[in-house]
């Protein structure tokens, strides 16, 4: 029988399969140490927990995935959300990879080119820290010395910076009202740090519609 | 058999659990090449985009170790090593463990040694907490690719705008991020210009690379100018922070 699926058909199948696959496993962490140690969770302290945790990561994870699937592409978004690091890493590398590339977002080469950055960024990822468990003892006094802590601390902005200038200076038009609100909302209402992962939809959403408004104005 | 957050036998489902995680990335970066190679795509380009990536990760991944290592301080290592590898975050598993060490009357990073049933419970806690993104996008994402073909079939340009306005709209939250601590400037205050440097830093280096590709016609400076910026930003960061923080 011939086979007519499509790429895309396959990447949702095996993205499905695959997800449903490393769910279970992720599980098997702690209902197997649970059974080698003979230990049962406590109960009391586990469903606080969870009271305490669960809600908010829901509620941020389902706008994650909203959020980041259209900027991902396909395979990308089941990769990422199996190996974390999204917005500090995976979505840079892959917005990164499509610029260098010259293609669109939603073409199927932006499909395989942000698939191809985001599992090689997963790989070296998890080599890096593999190696970095392996040598722990030697790496821990490098790695945690004073002199390297704020080149460590200063990721994103050194992130952003290379980043944003690339995609401002080409869509700058629909970038001047989203960072003046940004700039307005992180330096007068005490928004801090821990608040960006809230303030990426917020960003998106505010951009879409002033991009809405400005297309249907001719502007664009 | 007697627990300790460090025992061998959590090392190995860690590591097991760990392959899987590389097995995915291996068997999705398979398909994209041969998939790349099919629609005719440049097999240099792809080779160039691959080194890039990987050049690109290096500094944010060594970070990662740093969180492990910090972790590993209240939790042992393999359980940092695996929450760290899959899904979660620093920020994301501190919170997590500490909200399940105080369920259980307990205050994380003054716990000496964890018990069998501590660290069970903070690992079930991290584990069900993050796992939301895994089991969402095959509900979510081929209904959201499908809606924007279609939107694609209506009206391309359109399209193509709001792709570029949620780039925009995330880099522009990060562009706010990094004046967070910017108001402590009014009250004489000079650490919270620190990651305002550095990214201006990141973005003039980028800028710099950019002009000299245009100058000197070499196409390699592009493949490489983020990872160049995102690494000179962040040594930047060491003098910026002696002078100001």
């Amino acid at each position: 029988m011939k086979n007519n699926k499509t790429y895309m058909d396959n990447v949702y199948s095996w993205g499905n399969k695959w997800n449903i696959f490393m769910m279970i496993v992720l599980l098997a962490f702690p209902i197997l140490a649970s059974l080698i140690f003979k230990a049962v969770p406590d109960w009391n302290g586990l469903i606080k927990g969870l009271i305490a945790t669960a809600p908010m990561y829901w509620a941020v994870g389902v706008v994650e995935v909203i959020t980041y699937i259209p900027m991902l592409g396909a395979g990308g978004s089941y990769l990422s959300f199996v190996t974390g690091n999204i917005s500090n890493l995976k979505l840079p590398c892959a917005l990164g990879a499509l610029e260098q590339a010259g293609v669109s977002a939603d073409s199927e080469e932006g499909e395989v080119v942000s698939t191809i950055a985001i599992a090689v960024s997963s790989i070296v990822t998890t080599v890096i820290i593999i190696i970095g468990v392996l040598l722990i003892i030697p790496l821990q006094p490098i790695l945690q010395s004073k002199v390297l802590e704020p080149a460590f601390n200063q990721i994103l902005p050194a992130l952003f910076g290379g980043l944003g200038v690339v995609f401002i200076s080409k869509n700058w038009k629909i970038a001047i009202a989203p960072i003046i609100l940004m700039l307005a909302l992180f330096i007068f209402t005490g928004l801090g740090s821990g608040d960006v992962g809230i303030m990426v939809p917020v960003g998106v959403l505010f951009t879409i519609a002033i991009s809405r408004i400005m297309y249907k104005k001719g502007w664009l | 058999m007697e627990f300790n957050v460090n025992h061998p036998i959590l090392f190995l489902i860690v590591g097991i659990i760990i392959l899987f995680v590389l097995a995915q990335s291996v068997f999705f970066l398979v398909k994209a090449l041969k998939r790349a190679k099919k629609i005719g795509m440049d097999t240099k380009k792809l080779r160039r985009i691959i080194i890039s990536a990987s050049i690109f990760t290096i500094a944010p991944a060594v970070a990662i170790v740093v969180s492990v290592i910090a972790l590993s301080k209240d939790l042992g290592i393999a359980l940092p090593w695996l929450r760290l590898s899959v899904v979660g975050s620093m920020s994301y598993e501190t919170i997590a463990a500490t909200n399940a060490l105080s369920g259980m009357g307990l205050e994380f990073g003054k716990v000496a040694n964890l018990t069998a049933t501590q660290f069970v419970t903070i690992a079930f806690v991290m584990t069900i907490s993050i796992m939301v993104g895994i089991w969402l996008v095959p509900v979510l994402c081929k209904k959201m690719k499908t809606g924007l073909v279609n939107m694609k079939k209506k009206d391309a340009k359109w399209l193509d705008i709001f792709q570029s306005a949620m780039f925009i709209g995330m880099i522009s939250a990060f562009v706010g991020f990094v004046f967070c601590d910017f108001s402590g400037v009014f009250k004489g205050e000079t650490s919270g210009l620190i990651p305002v440097f550095v990214m201006a830093v990141s973005a003039i280096t980028m800028v710099l690379a950019g002009a000299l590709m245009k100058i000197t016609k070499a196409r390699w400076i592009n493949d490489y100018a983020l990872p160049i910026s995102l690494i000179v930003g962040m040594a930047s960061a060491i003098p910026i922070t002696s002078l100001l923080g």
